[in-house]
C-alpha cells in the first residue's frame, strides 16, 4: 500500500500528475514561444484540470466513505444543472425535490453493499414513485413532458454515475489495484479517449460522423479514439482490473464507444435547448454535464461488462 | 463593528454555503461587480433571494459596503425579521406606500450612503412581479444618479431564483440561478436616455442566461 492506496493505482495516480505537469509546462512554453497568440483558454482548462484531478485524488487518499459522499455530491451537481436547463413547469418543484431525494438513498444502498438494491432502485422505485407524486400535485397539463424528464434526468445523473462508486466498491481479486483501480481506468480510458477522438479528428478527419448533432466529430476521430484506446486498455487493463489483456480490450472498445455517444447525447440536450455549455461550474470547461457527458455512458455499461464477467463477490 | 461581524459571519457560514452549493451560480463577468462606491447595483427582481446571491458574490472584506434597498414591508415585518434586516443584512428600507416625505427620506439616506462610498443593491423595477419576467423598470435610480458624475449604475440580470423560490413558497428547491453582471453605466442625459440604456443592458445580458425559465409562466405569473 501507498500511501493507503493499492500500489497499482498510486502508479496510475503518479502518471496522471506527471502528464498535468508536463501539460502545464509545454502550455507555459506555448505561450511564451508565441506571445502574439491568446492562450488564455487553454491556460484555463489546464487549471481547471489540475483543480478537478487535486480534488479527486485528495478524495481518494480519505476513508472509503468520503469517496461514496464525493460522487453522491457529483450526481447533485449534474442533476441540479440538468433541471436549471430543461424549461419546466413551476408546479414540478415538488417532484423535483423527491427527486434530489433519490440521491442519499441511491448511494446508501452502495454504502451497505446491497448490490440488488443498488441497480433496481431507480428504474423500479424512483421511476413509480415521481409519477405517483405528481398526480397528488395533479396538475395534468404537461404530465408526461415533466414526468419523462424528471426520470431522466435522474436516470442519466444518479443512477448512471453511482455506477462509479459501485465500480469504486465493487470487489476484486486484484488486489494490487483495488477498486480504485478499476475506477481510475475507467476515468482515465474516458477521458483520454475525448482527447484522442479531438486529436486525431482535427490531424486527419474530413467526413463528419453525425455533422446534425455536432460537426466536430470526424469518422477519422471516432475510429482513431477506438483503436488507440483498445490498444490502450488492453495493455493498461491486467495491471488495473482482474480483466485479462483480451477482456481489456473489449473493455477498451466499450468505453471509447459509450464515450463518444455520451458526448454527443449531452451535445444533442445543449443543441435542442440553444445553449452552449450546460453551466459555468469549471472554468474553461462549462457546467459538470459538460464534463461528465462521456462518463455518464461509459460508467454504467463498463461496470456491467465487469459484473457480468466476474459478478458481485458479496450480496447479489 | 459587532454588526459588520455578524454581516460577515452570515454570509461566510450560512449565504454562502446556501447560494453556491445548495443552489449555483452560472456568473458571467463577476470582476465587474464594483466593490467600492459610490455605485448601485441595478437588478432585476425575482425573488426575496436576489438580495441574499448578490451578498454572497461580495468579497468578505467589501460586504460592509453593499446596502440592499429593501422593501420595508417585507423586511421590516416583524420584530425577529426586522432586527435581522437592520443589523445583518444593513438594508436601506423601502416603504413601497409611497407619499412625497418619506419618498424624502428614502432619498436622503441613499445619498447619504453613496456619500460614504458605499453600494447600493437596488431593484428597480419595484415589486417581484412575475417570475423571470422583466418589469417595467422605474427611474428613481436617475433620479439618484443626476446630480452625481462618479456613480456609475451596474446592471445585473439574473434567472432562475423564481423557480429556486417563487412567491408564495417557503421550500427552497436547488437550481442553478444565472447572474450575469455588466459594465458600469453612467452620463445619462435625460430620464428616457437611462430607461432606454437599462432595458438594452438588460436585454443583452438576459442573452447570456443559461437556465431555462418555467414553460408556464402564462398559468403562474
Amino acid at each position: 500500500m501507498i500511501l493507503g492506496l493499492p500500489p497499482h493505482a498510486a502508479a496510475l495516480m503518479g502518471t496522471v500528475i506527471s502528464t498535468l505537469i508536463v501539460a502545464s509546462i509545454s502550455c507555459r512554453a506555448l505561450a511564451l514561444k508565441r506571445p502574439d497568440r491568446d492562450y488564455t483558454e487553454l491556460k484555463l482548462r489546464t487549471l481547471s484540470w489540475w483543480w478537478m484531478i487535486g480534488l479527486f485524488f485528495l478524495v481518494l487518499l480519505l476513508p472509503e466513505p468520503f469517496t461514496l459522499v464525493f460522487i453522491a455530491f457529483l450526481s447533485f451537481m449534474a442533476l441540479k444543472e440538468f433541471f436549471s436547463i430543461v424549461p419546466m413547469r413551476l408546479v414540478d418543484r415538488r417532484a423535483i425535490f423527491w427527486a434530489y431525494l433519490a440521491i442519499p438513498v441511491q448511494y446508501f444502498w452502495l454504502g451497505m453493499d446491497w448490490y440488488g438494491m443498488f441497480i433496481i432502485f431507480i428504474p423500479v422505485y424512483v421511476f413509480l414513485f415521481i409519477p405517483m407524486v405528481m398526480i397528488i400535485i395533479g396538475d395534468t397539463r404537461g404530465f408526461i413532458y415533466s414526468a419523462g424528464i424528471i426520470h431522466w434526468g435522474v436516470m442519466l445523473t444518479v443512477f448512471c454515475v453511482s455506477h462509479l462508486a459501485a465500480l469504486y466498491l465493487m470487489p476484486t481479486t486484484n488486489t494490487q489495484a483495488g477498486g480504485v483501480g478499476a475506477l481510475l481506468f475507467l476515468l482515465v480510458m474516458t477521458q483520454f479517449n475525448d482527447v484522442c477522438q479531438y486529436v486525431v479528428g482535427k490531424t486527419l478527419g474530413s467526413r463528419k460522423i453525425v455533422p446534425k448533432v455536432s460537426p466536430n466529430k470526424t469518422w477519422a476521430g471516432f475510429l482513431g479514439g477506438v483503436s488507440i484506446i483498445t490498444l490502450l486498455a488492453a495493455a493498461a487493463g491486467p495491471y488495473l482490473t482482474v480483466l485479462s489483456l483480451w477482456e481489456s480490450a473489449v473493455a477498451g472498445l466499450i468505453i471509447s464507444i459509450a464515450g463518444f455517444t455520451g458526448d454527443l447525447v449531452i451535445s444533442a440536450i445543449k443543441r435542442d435547448l440553444q445553449i452552449k455549455d450546460t453551466g459555468r461550474l469549471i472554468p474553461g470547461h462549462g457546467g459538470i454535464l459538460d464534463r461528465m457527458d462521456s462518463l455518464i455512458f461509459t460508467a454504467p455499461l463498463f461496470f456491467h461488462y465487469l459484473h457480468y464477467l466476474y459478478g458481485w463477490a458479496g450480496n447479489a | 463593528m459587532l454588526d459588520r461581524l455578524l454581516k460577515v459571519g452570515f454570509v461566510l457560514l450560512i449565504l454562502r454555503p446556501l447560494v453556491f452549493i445548495w443552489l449555483g451560480l452560472n456568473t458571467v463577468n463577476r470582476q465587474s461587480l464594483p466593490t467600492r462606491g459610490p455605485a448601485i447595483i441595478a437588478a432585476n427582481h425575482n425573488s426575496h433571494l436576489d438580495v441574499m446571491v448578490l451578498l454572497a458574490l461580495f468579497p468578505l472584506r467589501d460586504l460592509h459596503r453593499g446596502r440592499p434597498v429593501a422593501a420595508a414591508d417585507y423586511f421590516l415585518s416583524n420584530r425577529y425579521i426586522a432586527w435581522f434586516s437592520t443589523h445583518v443584512l444593513n438594508i436601506i428600507p423601502l416603504d413601497r406606500n409611497v407619499d412625497r416625505h418619506n419618498s424624502a427620506e428614502l432619498l436622503t439616506q441613499c445619498h447619504k450612503a453613496l456619500d460614504e462610498d458605499e453600494i447600493l443593491i437596488i431593484f428597480p423595477e419595484g415589486s417581484r412581479g412575475r417570475p423571470e419576467v422583466m418589469g417595467r423598470i422605474k427611474k428613481g435610480v436617475y433620479r439618484l444618479v443626476q446630480e452625481r458624475s462618479n456613480c456609475p449604475v451596474y446592471p445585473v440580470v439574473m434567472r432562475g431564483l423564481g423557480r429556486a423560490l417563487p412567491r408564495g413558497t417557503a421550500r427552497l428547491v436547488p437550481f442553478n440561478v444565472d447572474v450575469v453582471i455588466g459594465e458600469g453605466l453612467s452620463g445619462f442625459e435625460d430620464p428616457e436616455a437611462y430607461l432606454q440604456r437599462m432595458r438594452a443592458a438588460y436585454a443583452a445580458l438576459t442573452k447570456l442566461c443559461i437556465t431555462s425559465s418555467c414553460v408556464d409562466r402564462e398559468r403562474n405569473g
